[in-house]
């Protein structure tokens, strides 16, 4: 793929406002069942992440407690529904709904998908998987830059959990993830479950894949759980289900991924199968625990 | 669309409905007066169940629970509309039509 | 040519389909794993309606809302990736789906179900204060034509059923009444509103739910209770007005004549 000199000239424009960051700590996912214990207890953690799409609404009591919690802890707000990978052109409408929520809670962190979600009119509610090849990587790009000029911020995207891959395919996952990040000056939030999830499932080298990747843009980390199932052949067949606490295998990864990017903000995700609070914080304290061996002549809140 | 009321009788009514606001909930009557005025206030005795999770949220996990597909023709509600009468049908739930899943 | 257009339509098709292209590492048949994301996809929506219309999933049991839901879901996807307020039509398609033909009520407790969703997510606004209405008295002659503004959860929803009877016997395990003693012939009128952080959800009369509609359409308060004694004299404007103040539904009062507010 050739450079073009119209996307070059348009990296150098993208000038990232620069808010506070992440602290280099562990955060988990906000959900409303937590709301209220959360401000009861004001548990000490690191941030938390919300999906954004929830939050698009006028009012209630979303936005009550969103405001609250934000008021006290560091906010990354991770969007779903952008459909960066999508063949259509980008949702102006949601881009507007997008940028309305980050003037309001102003998150330190804003990170979306490589993935779509949209097509045709329809939202299909999960991250879809593209080929990797030209066409992609040019769309993929064109739409990134779109995002940074109208948030006005630099974005994360993050590496995807897959089931298939596509005969059409002409770059290896990382090297594509690179090749975007190196045109779109976008950063990269690293799934360290998804890379363990998709190198499963396509039988790769996950310390090779993570290897490969633009680790220096590594801004952000995710740990989730997975679930297990097997192809049609009896092979494992792993599902990014967000429904159990992280593998230990995942831990193993992560710890093998922070020695290569350093202290890295981290988030531990679930989105079904909610536990009560203290597991999630229980776990967030397992990375913290981890980021801490790291760093131990800094205090938690500095390094970057 | 031209009638009016009193401004005195307006004055009376909002006044009564300040009273009536600060009071305590007052009680469901019940009576078969259906169409003459408001008759349960439900809300404040209602709120336990509503939690914070009102709706459908959005999230970027896949799941692990499967849906299970077919028999859908041969399916007929089987919840709490068991408890309900139906006055009108003297057979009650029993009318529930056999369905066929259309191939669209 | 749009090579997402065979993924999408294999996503939501009925029998399981294959979009053309894709390759597994070991060679495995694909269709195994493109089932995942068509059950992300499906379950997921799926997930999304149960969320939103717990009564109607409690009235008809699990496995049958569940296929009901499936088929809305494939025929009616969402057209926008804000799923909170997905269920748009829903009511409808209940209405049409012929194995809920036996439950007349059952896409009314899902219209009122929607309204409590939307009422929950609905913009906010301050109440109208005791003290500002305390006001609007000492100035009696002017009362017929101040215009309430209301507040933007509220909503009402008129059924030849008893929507709201039905929905709050569902409501606990001591629910005021119970479900058996609920007669869903009974025609019910339902007030839906947000007071604060709860939705609040009321039988009210036929006479009081034109009020209301009326004051939001902007009428005069003097004309729309005119209107409601004119089409009910047994119409109690002070209850119905009691309802409103205590859930918070008065959101501001305006005089024609002067612009405060």
């Amino acid at each position: 793929m050739n450079a073009n000199p119209e996307r070059l000239r348009s990296v150098g424009e993208v000038r990232p406002i620069k808010l506070r960051s992440l602290p280099c700590r562990a955060g988990v996912g906000l959900k409303p069942e937590h709301f209220r214990e959360i401000l009861i207890t004001a548990p000490d953690i690191g941030f938390f992440e919300i999906h954004a799409e929830n939050y698009m609404v006028d009012g209630g009591p979303f936005h009550h407690y969103l405001t609250r919690i934000r008021e006290r802890y560091p906010l990354s707000i991770h969007g779903v529904g952008l459909s960066i990978g999508g063949e259509a052109a980008l949702d102006e409408g949601h881009l507007d709904r997008l940028a309305l929520l980050l003037d309001r809670y102003e998150p330190e962190s804003f990170s979306e998908h490589l993935a779509w979600s949209s097509h045709g009119g329809a939202f299909l509610n999960d991250l879809l998987p593209a080929p990797y090849h030209a066409a992609t990587l040019a769309r993929v790009c064109a739409h990134i830059d779109r995002v940074q000029d109208r948030l006005k911020r630099r974005m994360l995207l993050e590496n995807p959990a897959t089931y298939v891959e596509f005969a059409a395919s002409t770059m290896a996952e990382p090297d594509f993830i690179g090749e975007v990040v190196r045109r779109s000056g976008c950063g990269l939030l690293l799934d360290v479950n998804n890379v363990y999830v998709s190198c499963v499932n396509h039988h790769r080298d996950p310390h090779a894949y993570i290897r490969a990747l633009p680790l220096d843009e590594v801004a952000q980390i995710h740990l989730a759980g997975f679930a297990q199932d097997e192809d049609a052949d009896g092979a494992p067949l792993l599902i990014d289900s967000h429904g159990a606490p992280v593998a230990q295998a995942v831990w193993e990864l992560y710890c093998y991924a922070l020695d290569r990017v350093g202290p890295t903000p981290t988030l531990i995700e679930r989105d079904n199968d909610i536990p009560a609070f203290p597991v999630l914080f229980a776990e967030a304290q397992q990375a913290e625990r981890i980021l801490c061996r790291l760093q131990p002549h800094k205090s938690r809140e500095a390094c970057a | 669309m031209t009638k009016t009321m009193t401004a005195a009788s307006l004055a009376l009514a909002l006044g009564a409905a300040l009273t009536v606001a600060s009071a305590p909930v007052f009680a469901a009557s019940h009576g078969g007066a259906m169409k003459m005025e408001t008759e349960k206030c439900f809300g404040v005795a209602m709120k336990g169940k509503n939690d914070c999770k009102a709706g459908a949220g959005t999230s970027c996990a896949g799941t692990s629970k499967v849906d299970h597909q077919g028999n859908a023709w041969s399916m007929v509600p089987k919840g709490t509309c068991e408890k309900t009468t139906s006055k009108t049908s003297p057979t009650g739930m029993g009318q529930l039509a056999e369905f066929k899943e259309k191939k669209a | 040519m749009n090579s997402q257009d065979a993924f999408a339509e294999a996503l939501l098709a009925v029998e399981s389909v294959c979009p053309p292209g894709l390759t597994t590492w070991n060679g495995s048949a694909p269709e195994k794993r493109f089932a995942v994301y068509r059950n992300n996809v499906i379950v997921s929506l799926i997930d999304a309606l149960a969320d939103s219309f717990p009564v109607t999933r409690e009235l008809v049991g699990e496995a049958f809302f569940r296929a009901m839901a499936r088929q809305f879901v494939r025929a009616n996807p969402p057209r926008s990736p804000v799923l909170a307020l997905y269920g748009d039509g829903f009511a409808e398609f209940i209405e049409a789906f012929p194995a809920a033909a036996g439950l007349a009520y059952l896409a009314d407790v899902a219209r009122l179900e929607l309204l409590r969703v939307q009422a929950w997510h609905a913009a906010d606004a301050a109440h109208l204060a005791p003290e500002k209405m305390t006001r609007l008295l000492g100035d009696a002659a002017a009362l017929p034509e101040v215009v309430f503004s209301m507040h933007p959860s509220v909503r009402v929803l008129r059924s030849h059923h008893a929507v709201v009877s039905l929905w709050a016997a569902h409501q606990s395990e001591d629910a005021a009444l119970a479900l058996a003693d609920v007669d869903p012939t009974q025609a019910e009128t339902a007030l839906v509103l947000r007071n604060g952080l709860d939705v609040e959800i009321s039988a009210i009369a036929e006479a009081a739910a034109m009020f209301i509609l009326d004051l939001q359409r902007g009428a005069a308060f003097g004309q729309a209770a005119a209107q409601a004694l004119g089409a009910d004299s047994g119409f109690d404007l002070a209850a119905t007005l009691g309802l409103l103040i205590r859930g918070g539904a008065l959101a501001g009062a305006t005089f024609p004549r002067s612009t405060s507010s």
